[in-house]
């Protein structure tokens, strides 16, 4: 069998403008941010964006690269407002499809699944659905008759993930404490893009785990890149947590566009290295 | 003992949501209600289950600014959906806003378009509020919170629920509302928000003027409940001994 493993100087070239980009993770947690760290150096735009959002959207709209955001949330946990996200909203910069959290899992599972819609009585009654004559309602065959939701499938051209282990074949472990729904983003996904903490033969993914651990087989991946600190600074349990003082470094330079501009050269515009270096990851 | 605080009549008041209920997750947002439903458990609910709000079911009672030490179960949020659909759950949330029907709006102020306030976004409120039961938590009982009309609904309400038609309005039920001021039902007119207590030393005027909306009331309104001596003892010894409570309800 054959190596999926990308360098990370061929990751730009997966990318191009206008793509559907689903990113796993949750909030501020295990988000692939070296992924969007590259698609940033990219420079693609036009993109829309899946996600339970935290800084992964918060970057990309800040960078001006975004057109459309499918969303269920933006947080960064700690701090309650994704604060370029919020930005970017009052601006009016982006469109967004708003869904609530279980819709936007129904929806990935539908595409992973083909099928054009799955079932759900979520978002009935909200503005979830009020606000957005796309997601329609069908009702029961059966007895019952209720109308439900018929949450249509989102397909993803690209999916990006991060996790704690992957081997070069494409199997990945998730060792934290949630998975979140990273599989369905992999499952909904034309092509899927993992980044680990570290690449290991098979045999080393489950010398300490339960095999259960093995959140992706490789048919759910296409390439695998080796991404030491991949999800800094959200947090990537166990192997670090949150890195609060990048976070509200971060959170800060939302404050006006310079303060952005001097983030943005100093973290974003160098290479991932010089990223680890200058944001001490790894030092914490 | 000494006197008894307004936070710690709020701790009562949560913990009195979950009166009767057996074995559903008992979910809530905030210190206050985290307080509530614990000493409910350590009380009169000792069926009820909890869970550190991330993926773990708590085999223990912890204080409320304490980890667990005892593991009941997992609880990952693929797993927490499934439960939710299942309706093994109360809910106890917040709310940017909330009105006079029971919707509440955790997602942004202002136009959806073009927000003048960005917030949280919908979250699972929508989800929560047709699979189970859900109350509501608000610290700050302002009109700024209790509108008349919300600006986007992530939780359904009484009146948006029954529009939605039976699979809405199936498992939909709101149960109550809590804030420092009071306690609050549906029980008014086609389901609106009617005042059940007033926090003791609060009148019926200074909560009506801090509410968007015109209240239902009986005609005499009742002092809502002091908890009592073990109350306050798992209160201020057991479950919260450095006073968070009072960082949402000031003394």
């Amino acid at each position: 069998m054959s190596s999926k493993v990308l360098s990370a100087g061929d990751v730009p070239g997966l990318f191009s403008d206008g793509m559907t980009i689903g990113i796993g993770g949750w909030g501020s947690r295990r988000k692939p941010m070296a992924l969007v760290r590259a698609l940033v150096r990219s420079g693609v735009r036009g993109l829309t964006v899946v996600s339970f959002g935290g800084p992964d959207l918060g970057v990309l709209c800040a960078a001006g690269q975004v057109k459309r955001v499918v969303f269920g949330f933006a947080t960064l946990d700690s701090i309650a407002v994704e604060p370029h996200f919020a930005a970017a909203r009052q601006a009016g910069s982006v469109d967004v499809v708003e869904l609530d959290e279980s819709l936007l899992v129904s929806g990935l599972r539908a595409a992973g699944r083909r099928l054009p819609f799955e079932v759900t009585r979520s978002g009935l009654g909200s503005d979830a659905l009020a606000g957005n004559p796309q997601i329609r309602t069908v009702t029961s065959p059966y007895d019952d008759g209720e109308e439900l939701v018929a949450m249509p499938a989102i397909h993803l051209d690209l999916a990006l993930v991060h996790l704690n282990r992957a081997d070069e074949l494409g199997n990945a472990a998730c060792l934290g404490p949630d998975q979140y729904f990273d599989d369905l983003f992999a499952r909904a996904a034309t092509r899927t893009v993992v980044s680990a903490e570290a690449v290991v033969s098979t045999a080393e993914l489950t010398r300490d785990a339960h095999p259960s651990t093995l959140l992706l087989n490789r048919t759910m991946v296409d390439h695998v890149v080796e991404l030491p600190h991949g999800a800094h600074f959200t947090s990537c349990l166990p192997d670090y947590e949150r890195d609060e003082a990048f976070q509200r470094e971060y959170a800060r330079s939302a404050s006006s566009a310079p303060a952005w501009q001097q983030f943005r050269a100093r973290y974003l515009d160098v290479d991932e290295a010089a990223y680890l270096v200058n944001a001490g990851a790894g030092n914490e | 003992m000494s006197e008894i605080t307004r936070a710690e009549v709020a701790v009562a008041a949560c913990s009195d949501l979950f009166r009767g209920q057996a074995e559903i997750l008992a979910s809530p947002a905030g210190i206050v209600p985290t307080i509530g439903v614990r000493l409910a458990l350590l009380t009169h609910a000792p069926d009820l289950m909890i869970s550190d709000g991330e993926s773990t079911i708590l085999g223990d009672v912890p204080a409320v600014d304490r980890p667990s030490t005892v593991s009941a179960g997992y609880l990952p949020y693929r797993e927490l959906f499934e439960l939710i659909a299942a309706g093994r759950r109360h809910v106890v949330m917040g709310g940017a806003q909330i009105d006079r029907m029971g919707n509440q709006n955790l997602s942004l102020i202002g136009d959806h378009a073009k927000p003048a306030r960005q917030l949280l976004g919908t979250r699972a409120a929508a989800t929560n509020t047709v699979n189970h039961t859900t109350s509501y938590w608000i610290a700050r009982h302002s009109p700024r919170t209790f509108v008349e009309s919300v600006d986007f609904v992530t939780g359904v309400g009484n009146d948006r629920a029954r529009a939605a038609g039976p699979a809405a309005s199936r498992f939909h039920r709101l149960h109550r509302v809590v804030t420092n001021l009071g306690v609050f039902d549906f029980s008014g007119p086609d389901g609106g928000m009617a005042l059940l207590s007033a926090h003791p030393g609060v009148s019926f005027d200074e909560i009506q003027a801090a509410t968007g909306f015109p209240l239902h009331t009986a005609e005499t309104v009742p002092a809502t409940r002091l908890p009592d001596e073990r109350e306050l003892q798992l209160i201020r010894e057991v479950l919260d001994p450095r006073k968070r409570r009072e960082d949402e309800v000031p003394a």
